[in-house]
């Protein structure tokens, strides 16, 4: 099964990496862009064919290394 | 004394870590690869500068899960002094022994200069030779320097005297000036700014000389 992981600064965490991309935006000319917020995605492929057993172990996976719940959020998508 | 310093991949300043001990304690300390599954016997254990990892996923994280952080962990909770200095820092905040995260500076520059602290906490075993509010003078050098926690976390560290430095002049925004914290059972220290950079005139300060020379006789 393969999962995706959404992994987004907790809103509040100041993001400097996001402020400097609104204003280069904003310096193209996209005018009217705002909140903009840099985060990652993960992907990686899991032997589980079991959905609430893949989404656990990612879960896991979440909470051990690839996000720090100090400051990030993350979502979970899977697909078979 | 005996003391260790755990070198990553990527570490830069354990070389600088190890001299300064030896300076202060006589005796070159134990360099203990990430690799390995415990720690020689040891009255403190030093967590160096660099760029373990490459800074990959976030920086210190994937050091926090390295094999001899397991001996590391076990070891401070149950009461072995333990100093994080920058990369070091983030190691302790990601491996969960000290609260918080180091995020990206402010102005996402690298800052790399001498800066101002002030002394918030002058009773701990890391700073017991220094005055508290007295102003010292350490090297900063690095990217992810910006000390965040939540509210609650941050009046809990004010509140419980377990600030050990703060920024004179904030150099990456770190929430409340916060340059050093200490751990809750006062033996964890974790600090951006790096003492063993200023451990002599010829390298522009002796305040490092100080620091490790108070610890080595609060540990004995």
């Amino acid at each position: 099964m393969k999962a995706k992981i959404h992994i987004t600064l907790k809103s509040g965490v100041l993001d400097p990496q996001g402020k400097a991309i609104e204003g280069a935006l904003i310096g193209l000319g996209f005018e009217g862009t705002s909140d903009v917020r840099q985060g990652k995605v993960i992907e990686l492929e899991i032997a589980e064919s079991d959905e609430a057993a893949a989404r656990a172990k990612v879960e896991e996976m979440c909470k051990k290394l690839l996000a720090n719940p100090v400051m990030e959020n993350y979502t979970i998508e899977l697909a078979s | 004394m005996k003391s260790s310093v755990i070198v990553f991949p990527a570490s830069n300043c354990d070389r600088d870590a190890a001299v300064a001990l030896k300076q202060s304690t006589g005796k070159a300390p134990s360099m203990v690869w990430h690799g390995d599954a415990t720690l020689p016997e040891t009255d403190l254990i030093l967590l160096p500068g660099g760029f373990s990892y490459g800074d990959y996923l976030r920086s210190g994280a994937m050091a926090a899960r390295s094999p001899v952080m397991r001996d590391v962990i076990e070891k401070a909770k149950a009461g072995t002094p333990v100093i994080g200095i920058c990369n070091g820092f983030q190691i302790l905040c990601e491996a969960g022994l000290l609260p918080g995260a180091l995020m990206r500076n402010a102005a996402l520059n690298f800052v790399c200069r001498s800066v101002s602290l002030q002394v918030g906490n002058s009773q701990s075993i890391f700073t017991s030779l220094f005055e508290k509010d007295q102003t010292v003078e350490f090297p900063v050098a690095h990217h992810d320097g910006n000390y965040e926690a939540d509210e609650a976390t941050l009046d809990q560290l004010e509140q419980s005297d377990r600030i050990a430095f703060r920024y004179v002049d904030n150099p990456n925004g770190s929430a409340r000036d916060i340059a050093g914290i200490l751990g809750e059972n006062g033996k964890i220290l974790g600090m951006m700014p790096h003492p063993e950079r200023a451990i002599s005139p010829l390298l522009g300060g002796v305040d490092g000389v100080t620091f490790f020379k108070g610890i080595i006789e609060a540990v004995g």
